[in-house]
């Protein structure tokens, strides 16, 4: 790479972006047509959904935590004691908008996509993936579509989950370790939050799932070279599946409105 | 019947192959004979639409297939079975489900008969009790019967075999030559075995090509490849280091 000139740097981007945006395409011209592989949907589904769930409940947990710790330290420091009753509305805000969403993305790009990435690539150094080519089988609809879908209707779900224990642990924090005012804390929560607000999270968490499962399946496609050509390609999709979620993020909460009560 | 015109392919700088010309007669049994490296594999990948030609036609049947789009290339390609030269099982699946893959797609079987049919495909490669087994367990040897008998077990018109000898003891390479003439006597198959094994090629070949250089430079009985006056031809199948052939 150092020893690229940045006109050909420039164009392997561009070839790259191509190369994605055409899985891409493929993707969605299959998401409809026969055979559909129900059971690879189900098993990815678990995979995705399921065996998340472990690592989605302890990140949002601990952010919850973080979030709910700062923002009373911001609120007593700054406004006074008393005050830390808005904590709530700001760690509800906060985590359902950003925080999950991100850290839901950016957990399962590592659990999930490196996987995807591993799995894919190592059946295409081996071959089976042409196998299944020779057998009947299109592998963006036995392969790229299932995941697609699974990440997509997914990662809400996951994002949903992470939202409620994220809450809980900010609620534990503030109310139970630090004894702000329950009734207050809930009050002040219900008052300034809009479904709205999680809602813009779990749209977030489809795209980044579309982005997660994309990014994986083309680097799986495109390994080439053995063991370390698979290494590679676990790498690329974790770090580029990152990278997009992080920049996706901004231009997304940008593009959506703030509220759907015109303020 | 499969005619290969004008073929070109490079990778990159590379040009594997040069303007394949051949033609393979329904029923028959091809052996294409060739250098490791010297583009036989891509030139089968390219019969079943894994690959894409820079240049060139490929008629099966008379159906062009080069240009033809993924489902109506899948139509194509339910005619060929393909046995891959390291036998690319399916390594989340047990041997039973391997064979099972092709038949669920490309046939309307139902449950009783697609499991006697695999049955029947594991025990024509001598690997009755191995239904249950996963790839991992299996040998070298024994995985490539196993992706013999996925490849037969839709019965496919037309099987191309990759390099089927290699990583087998001769005993089982000689079983399976038998099972490449079986399959064609039986039930008129037509054949394209890619090796540089030439005991294989002259027990199963009705005819020989020599892919040198990216084109083949010569088709003839297995009589005749024995008998050319090309010096090529010679090194290759007497297996000398002297010669024409250059290393590379």
């Amino acid at each position: 790479m150092a020893n690229l000139s940045p006109n050909a740097l420039l164009l392997g981007t561009f070839e790259q972006l191509g190369a994605v945006g055409w899985l891409f395409f493929k993707t969605m011209k299959n998401l409809f047509r026969r055979p559909r592989e129900h059971h690879i949907l189900l098993q990815q589904l678990e995979e995705i959904g399921v065996r998340s769930l472990p690592v989605v409940s302890l990140t949002a947990a601990f952010g919850g935590l973080v979030f709910g710790f700062q923002t009373y330290t911001g609120f007593h420091r700054y406004i006074g004691p008393g005050s830390e009753t808005f904590a709530g509305p700001i760690i509800t805000l906060g985590l359902a908008k950003e925080l999950i969403p991100i850290l839901v993305g950016l957990m399962i790009s590592g659990r999930v996509g490196s996987s995807i990435a591993a799995e894919i690539g190592t059946m295409k150094i081996t071959e089976q993936i042409d196998a299944l080519h020779s057998l009947g089988a299109n592998p963006i609809r036995y392969l790229v579509v299932p995941r697609t879908l699974a990440a997509f209707f997914m990662l809400p779900c996951l994002t949903l989950y992470g939202d409620i224990i994220g809450i809980l642990c900010g609620y534990f924090y503030n109310v139970v370790l630090m004894g702000v005012n329950r009734v207050m804390y809930v009050q002040n929560t219900l008052m300034y939050l809009e479904i709205w607000d999680v809602a813009t999270g779990l749209i977030k968490s489809c795209v980044f799932g579309v982005v997660i499962a994309i990014v994986g399946c083309w680097q799986g496609m495109e390994t080439e070279g053995g063991a370390e050509g698979v290494g590679r390609a676990t790498t690329r999709t974790v770090v580029i599946s990152s990278i997009s979620i992080l920049i996706l993020n901004f231009f997304i909460s940008k593009l959506l409105p703030a509220t759907l009560k015109g303020g | 019947m499969i005619r290969i015109i004008d073929l070109h392919k490079s990778f990159g700088p590379k040009e594997v192959l040069r303007g394949v010309n051949l033609t393979i007669e329904k029923g028959e049994t091809m052996v294409v004979i060739g250098q490791s490296g010297s583009g036989k594999s891509v030139l089968i990948k390219h019969l079943i639409g894994l690959l894409k030609p820079d240049s060139g036609e490929i008629f099966i049947d008379d159906v062009e297939i080069t240009r033809l789009d993924d489902d109506e290339l899948m139509r194509v390609t339910r005619k060929f079975g393909l046995l891959f030269q390291g036998a690319a099982l399916f390594d989340s699946m047990t041997v039973a489900e391997n064979v099972r893959f092709g038949l669920e797609r490309y046939t309307r079987l139902n449950e009783e008969e697609i499991r006697k049919r695999a049955s029947e495909s594991l025990a024509l490669v001598g690997l009755n009790d191995a239904e249950c087994l996963m790839p991992f367990e299996l040998s070298g040897g024994m995985k490539k019967r196993v992706g013999l008998a996925r490849a037969i077990a839709y019965r496919p018109e037309i099987i191309l075999y990759d390099e089927p000898s290699t990583g087998i003891d001769p005993i089982r390479a000689d079983a399976i030559n038998d099972l490449i003439n079986k399959l064609k006597n039986d039930l008129g198959i037509t054949s394209v075995v890619i090796t540089h094994d030439m005991v294989s090629s002259y027990k199963v070949a009705d005819r020989i090509a020599m892919l040198y250089d990216g084109e083949i430079i010569e088709v003839g009985t297995p009589e005749e490849i024995r008998n050319s006056r090309n010096a090529i031809i010679q090194q290759f199948i007497h297996g000398q280091a002297e010669g024409p052939i250059k290393d590379g």
